[in-house]
């Protein structure tokens, strides 16, 4: 059912607050790795480290487009993340629900009310 | 329903759910401090919990194991770190091997619960789960299948589409 991405090196890859940054730039798909690195306190080599890793994590591409190279976010390896999350939540709202069954199930009837 | 928000990052890995109860905090709080409560909320009806050590103190423990379908009996711990009755509990939630030692290849989910008196017999209950890596979104992925509501994806890309909306 589920795609099998590496979700070591996803969640790993988006532990850091630049790489998720350029993740986000990345979803416009318009700059390359020049144009990513002059946003960022740092040097080229170090932003091109980080869209390395996340390229290896399969959560950005790097497109050709004309004679440019663009790094782009890859919107299906975003979504398994996001599914993650949605499973985790619907946990939780079991146990809520389960809470509040057992909750109704020991709580006093309420007294009638006076009009 | 009582779930009144759940906010979830994809990339800061956490989740809060805040949940809205007609009861007090100290009703509440048993829900967590009673080990018998414990077990009837903690587990999803296919894999129920038993919990068989419950020492609800900064320092303590709880140790429970959930019984599946086919008899398989995963095994998990919390890791207490604050207790403040009625209103405040924090712990580490992690899995067990076999023989209960720690099963340090499954993260642990850092998991922080506040209770709060909202009035009018009502009592606002957060619960906020951080997940230090990757391993631990695995792992909560087999829960989520185990609690057997999976949400379609196209619900899915449509809250991802609003996020996208969002930010671009």
């Amino acid at each position: 059912m589920h795609l099998l991405p590496n979700y070591d090196a996803m969640f790993g890859a988006l532990a850091d607050a630049t790489r998720r940054d350029i993740v986000r730039r990345a979803i416009a798909g318009a700059e390359g790795v020049a144009e990513m690195a002059s946003h960022y306190p740092m040097s080229f080599a170090a932003v091109q480290k980080h869209v390395a890793i996340l390229e290896r994590a399969g959560l950005v591409t790097k497109q050709r487009i004309g004679r440019r190279k663009v790094v782009q976010t890859n919107l299906q390896a975003l979504l398994v993340a996001r599914r993650l999350l949605d499973e985790y939540e619907e946990l939780w709202r079991g146990r809520i629900a389960r809470m509040t069954d057992l909750i109704d199930e020991t709580s006093e009837p309420s007294p009638p009310k006076e009009t | 329903m009582t779930v009144t928000t759940v906010d979830k990052s994809a990339s800061a890995l956490s989740m809060t759910v805040v949940a809205d109860f007609a009861a007090s905090p100290e009703r509440v709080w048993q829900l967590w401090a009673d080990p018998r409560q414990l077990e009837r909320w903690w587990g999803p009806p296919t894999y129920p919990a038993t919990v068989t050590s419950h020492d609800l103190r900064p320092g303590g423990r709880v140790e429970y194991h959930m019984t599946g379908p086919s008899g398989d009996q995963p095994r998990g711990y919390w890791e207490v770190d604050e207790v403040q009755p009625p209103h405040r509990l924090t712990f580490r939630d992690g899995f067990l091997k076999d023989d209960g030692t720690v099963n340090s290849d499954l993260p642990t989910t850092v998991a922080l619960v506040t209770i709060e008196d909202r009035g009018n017999g009502q009592t606002r209950m957060s619960i906020e789960s951080h997940f230090p890596s990757t391993d631990a979104m695995e792992q909560l992925l087999a829960m989520g299948m185990q609690e057997g509501m999976r949400q379609a994806v196209g619900q899915i890309d449509a809250i991802l589409a609003e996020d996208l909306a969002a930010k671009v």
